[in-house]
């Protein structure tokens, strides 16, 4: 091949760059490991980590079971090596499975309109909020406190200076009310005016408390703004009334068969009601016929995306996080309409059996997680004790708000067992 | 092909005056380098606009193309049947494929576009 | 008719809302051991929703027959070269899949205590540790979760490091020839986007740009190799010009694989880049994602990286908060954690001779490639390819067949297409990226179904104007798509 191009040795190859770009030296990496070394390495850093623990931690990442054939399906070497499905007549595959995802999104969240998968939860609640300020005009966006603290952050970080020329977008939070956990209304009121472009809450919100959705979206509707609805534990959808009244739905996938894997990849969802399809960033698959009449997809409404329309794009976002969406794709199809049901309400079920021995904090209903008052014993005290029984307690809330010490953010799921629940509430003392 | 009685723009499009509203749109050569037309993006009746802004979009399936207002004035009309079938723009962009309608608040603008002559000279200068 | 579905690719499949029939499922929950709840009780009737009308009813066989007759339907890097320009579509060692799935790797969750944690820490540190070596830069964030949210965060640490300073500026210089993600980042992060053209040699014009370069100018976003493949062989120069201004030099790191262990751009003058591990280092594109889009910067930027930052004390690993000129989180957690431990995986395999060896071979294939290939198509431009070449159409354009053409008939000839019609500045381009994996008997096999079909576009144009025929799914009509969108299913 180097007779062919016209070179005697590999580093002619790059003879022509200037002197002072040439690396001289060898990297400072040790040298190529065997397989064997690869796998024996990972294996002692996982031991490092927390190792067959119980964990009653939601907060955005939940524990819930991994069917077998996700990790089947996606592991085909069709799906696991394919990319971005732009030559259609080679990827129905791929095409059609996403158009399932989209379909499923649309049917579970009660929407029109569901892209192709954002990066996570986190980031797709930026891009909810950029949609409704191109949608309504407006700059302002009011966002409750009991939306994920670490969204908020992410929220914070894309917006502080979307519009230089208008000095950043102005975000205003709300606050929840301390009896119910839920959103206080009348500081949703306040927050409102008639430069706010979206209202984003979260369901069940970060305290695992399940929101006045429908009340909450005439309030924004009557001031014009729209209604950003979050979610992070999807398997909640499965049970609860789907946000209908809502014009714009982001949120995170994770629980549908995507492991934990400290904190990603995982796959964020961007949905919204038909009129504003034109302002959804990232991709989309539609339906359409190829050339003998037959059903056929491919992707769409690609004039809304950076490639093409560059500094004028709804988005940056290019590489999504298909593979992660097909997980979560082949889950509903596994759970399908009776068993996502059932498994929420088993999820419903565990988590009620632990808060009702416990005293929680917030009188709101909540789904599979809760906020429990620790009483006289700190939350650390409680976890330490717990970490003996290989347990992994939960989240002590006042890293994120002050003003709730001695509480502690549990989760439970059709993964969390009697006997762990029990030592749970023993450590509180209950 | 280009009609003579229509004035033109060096970004294809073109305009036609009746007494005070001038009739907008874009040029045979616009389409035919954009390819089959998916969606246009009209302004709202009543935008106020301004010679040489954006008013608009014209879009392909892998391109996008802006609409710059050779006028200025206010928004009288738009085309609606653009929104169910742009492929009209296609097949008859100097009549039924009309863009949006101009209350013109400076008709001198229109004197100071190109001609048809003058605008297939530039065609032609812009194409070798 | 033919009834019972044939192999491939002409196979018949239904969507799962077709075949869905009521009761089927696919799914046990073990036999709850706590006393059951009354959703509406629990919940507010109001809350509970009624069935989720339409969502599928299937058995797991009947859900694997699906997934895997789809699957049959896409082409793939184990099907063969997929030589999409700017991707960088290698081949990913499986191993690297095997140790993403290690229990206390997949099975931690973002906020058990530290002291859990310490392996996927170390594991975080070592990666940091490598690619700052690979770049030759001082600190590494591996939060962002794709290239293009690694720009986003590069440009909010340029404004914000130019805001510590007291002005921010205005614009952002991007070539003319760089992905879409450069300007659309530039945008979000609340600059101006200024275009610069390449010059005949398809490369930036360092007299052209310091023309450019005023105190409004916060930074030049710069992909090298640049799109064309070309090395920018002012770069050095370039970023003196931005410096001397005051300015910063972004580097788009998304072809990286033509520089690992031959060149660092933090040796020369680039103040912070991204880096693309699912392209550089390995990780399945897996239809589009997911990704991981780390960024790399000299000391003077390490103060403004995202929040948290791995800190490391005697009693073991950290996060921490407390960094006030922070651009804050792009992202909830620490980044695509599974991404980075593939990323690990792939550097360990190498080492640092292995990755260097990578590059020379990439090189290597795509320079063969280009030599192989200019007697039938026109180079778009004379300068020296690194990893990828870019031809143009001209000469095929001539009887009527175009790129995209060009594309759809090389998928009858067995192979997946170059990127087609990018970088926008070569009318009609075939963008080509073997990559490093691919041998010398595929690439042979890929020349000569170039070459065919540049014969087929001289003697028979229609031939490969209708192409393909070998796909399960002829031409597909896109502008129907966009005309009248479906984009779910309707029953």
């Amino acid at each position: 091949m180097l007779d062919t191009i016209g070179a005697s040795t590999l580093e002619d190859l790059y003879a022509h760059l200037p002197e002072e770009v040439r690396f001289p030296g060898g990297l400072n990496i040790p040298s190529g490991k065997s397989e064997y070394e690869i796998v024996d390495y990972f294996r002692a850093r996982g031991a490092e980590n927390a190792n067959q623990h119980a964990n009653f931690l939601g907060a955005g990442v939940y524990h819930h079971y991994r069917p077998v054939l996700v990790d089947t399906v996606i592991s085909r070497g069709e799906f696991l090596t394919s990319y971005t499905p732009y030559q259609a007549e080679i990827s129905q595959g791929a095409l059609t499975a996403i158009f399932e995802f989209q379909t499923m999104i649309c049917q579970l969240t009660g929407m029109d309109v569901a892209n192709a998968s954002m990066y996570d939860g986190s980031t797709a609640v930026p891009e909810a909020a950029m949609m409704a300020m191109r949608i309504t005009g407006r700059d302002g966006i009011a966002v409750a406190r009991t939306v994920h603290p670490e969204y908020r952050e992410v929220l914070g970080t894309y917006t502080r200076h979307l519009d230089s020329a208008r000095q950043g977008v102005r975000v205003t939070e709300f606050e929840y009310d301390a009896e119910s956990g839920q959103v206080d209304l009348a500081s949703l009121e306040l927050a409102l005016d008639e430069n706010t472009a979206a209202v984003i809450i979260q369901s069940p919100n970060f305290f695992g408390i399940v929101e006045e959705t429908k009340q909450i979206a005439e309030m924004a509707h009557a001031k014009g703004a729209l209604l950003v609805f979050v979610f992070t534990e999807a398997v909640s959808l499965g049970l609860l009334e789907p946000p209908g009244d809502a014009d714009i739905v982001a949120g995170e996938l994770q629980s549908f068969a995507i492991a934990p894997s400290y904190g990603g990849p995982f796959a964020g969802i961007l949905a919204c009601k038909e009129r504003y399809v034109r302002q959804l960033p990232g991709r989309l698959v539609g339906e359409t016929k190829d050339a003998n009449g037959n059903r056929a997809f491919c992707l769409t409404l690609a004039t809304r995306e950076q490639h093409i329309r560059r500094e004028k794009a709804t988005s940056n976002i290019c590489t999504n996080q298909a593979l992660i969406a097909l997980m979560a794709t082949v889950f509903m199809t596994l759970y399908g309409k009776q068993g996502l049901r059932d498994l929420a309400t088993q999820n419903l079920a565990k988590a009620h059996y632990l808060g009702d021995k416990l005293w929680r904090r917030f009188k709101g209903p909540y789904f599979n997680e809760f906020v429990a008052a620790t009483g006289v014993q700190s939350a650390e005290e409680i976890n330490r004790r717990l970490l003996g029984f290989k347990i992994i307690g939960g989240l002590p809330l006042d890293r994120f708000y002050p003003e709730l010490k001695n509480s502690v953010l549990l989760c439970c799921t059709e993964m969390s067992r009697r006997a762990d629940m029990d030592a749970v509430a023993e450590a509180f003392g209950a | 092909m280009d009609p003579e009685n229509l004035r033109y723009t060096k970004e294809h499009e073109w305009v036609s005056v009746e007494g005070a509203i001038g009739t907008i749109g874009i040029t045979f050569h616009a389409q035919k380098e954009l390819g089959d037309i998916v969606y246009v993006d009209l302004p709202k009746p009543g935008a106020v606009i301004q010679q040489g802004k954006t008013i608009g979009s014209v879009e392909s399936v892998k391109a996008v193309s802006d609409i710059f207002s050779p006028v200025s004035g206010e928004i009288a009309e738009i085309n609606g049947l653009l929104a169910e079938s742009p492929e009209i723009l296609n097949k008859d962009p100097y009549a039924s494929g009309w863009l949006v309608k101009i209350k013109l608040s400076d008709p001198g603008e229109v004197d100071k576009l190109l001609t048809a002559t003058e605008y297939q000279a530039f065609v032609g200068t812009e194409s070798s | 008719m033919i009834e019972k579905v044939r192999a491939h690719p002409s196979q018949n499949e239904s969507l799962l809302f077709e075949t869905s029939s009521p009761g089927k499922a696919g799914y046990q929950l073990p036999e709850l051991d706590v006393p059951t709840v009354d959703p509406a009780e629990a919940l507010g009737a109001q809350h509970v929703r009624r069935e989720i009308g339409g969502f599928p009813e299937v058995s797991e066989v009947d859900a694997i027959r699906h997934f895997t007759r789809l699957s049959t339907w896409n082409y793939a890097i184990d099907l063969g070269l997929y030589p999409l320009g700017s991707c960088t579509m290698k081949y990913n060692p499986r191993v690297n899949e095997a140790v993403a799935r290690t229990e206390g790797l997949m099975w931690i969750h973002p906020y058990q205590p530290d002291a859990l944690s310490q392996g996927a820490f170390a594991i975080m540190a070592e990666l940091e540790r490598a690619l700052a070596e690979i770049t030759g830069m001082d600190a590494v964030t591996l939060q962002p979760a794709a290239g293009a949210h690694g720009e986003l965060t590069g440009i909010l640490m340029v404004r914000a490091a130019l805001q510590a300073q007291g002005n921010p500026r205005k614009k952002v210089i991007v070539p003319d020839s760089a992905h879409g993600t450069n300007p659309a980042s530039v945008r979000m992060a609340g600059y101006e986007v200024v275009n610069v053209a390449s010059n005949d040699r398809g490369m930036l014009d360092a007299e052209a740009l310091a023309r450019m370069v005023d105190e409004d100018v916060a930074a030049i976003m710069i992909t090298n190799p640049n799109t064309l493949g070309v090395f920018e062989e002012h770069i050095s120069n370039v970023a003196r010009i931005l410096h001397s201004k005051g300015a910063l030099v972004y580097m788009d790191g998304a072809n990286m694989n033509a520089l690992a262990g031959i060149s660092r751009p933090g040796d020369y003058g680039i103040d912070l880049m991204h880096l693309n591990l699912h392209k550089t280092f390995s990780t399945p594109h897996g239809g589009g994602g997911p990704g991981s889009g780390p960024v790399a910067v000299k000391k003077e930027l390490e103060p403004f990286l995202p929040l948290p930052r791995l800190q490391h004390a005697p009693s073991g690993w950290s996060w921490n908060y407390g960094r006030p000129q922070s651009i804050g989180r792009v992202r909830a957690f620490y980044g695509n954690f599974g991404v980075l431990v593939r990323a690990l995986a792939y550097i360990m395999a190498h080492g640092g001779d292995g990755l260097r060896r990578a590059t020379l071979d990439a090189l290597l294939n795509a320079n063969y490639l280009r030599k192989m290939l200019e007697p039938h198509y026109e180079i778009a431009y004379q300068a020296p390819s690194m990893h990828e070449c870019v031809f143009s159409d001209r000469r095929q354009a001539a009887n009527g067949v175009s790129t995209g053409a060009i594309a759809k008939r090389l998928i009858d000839y067995g192979f997946h297409p170059y990127t087609v019609s990018f970088p926008l500045i070569v009318p009609g381009a075939l963008m080509i990226e073997p990559t490093e994996t691919e041998s010398k008997q595929e690439l042979d096999l890929f020349v000569r179904a170039l070459i065919s079909i540049a014969q087929e576009a001289e003697e028979n144009p229609e031939l490969v104007l209708m192409a393909p025929y070998s796909t399960r799914t002829t031409k597909v009509d896109e502008v129907a798509a966009a005309r009248k969108p479906i984009l779910k299913w309707r029953g």
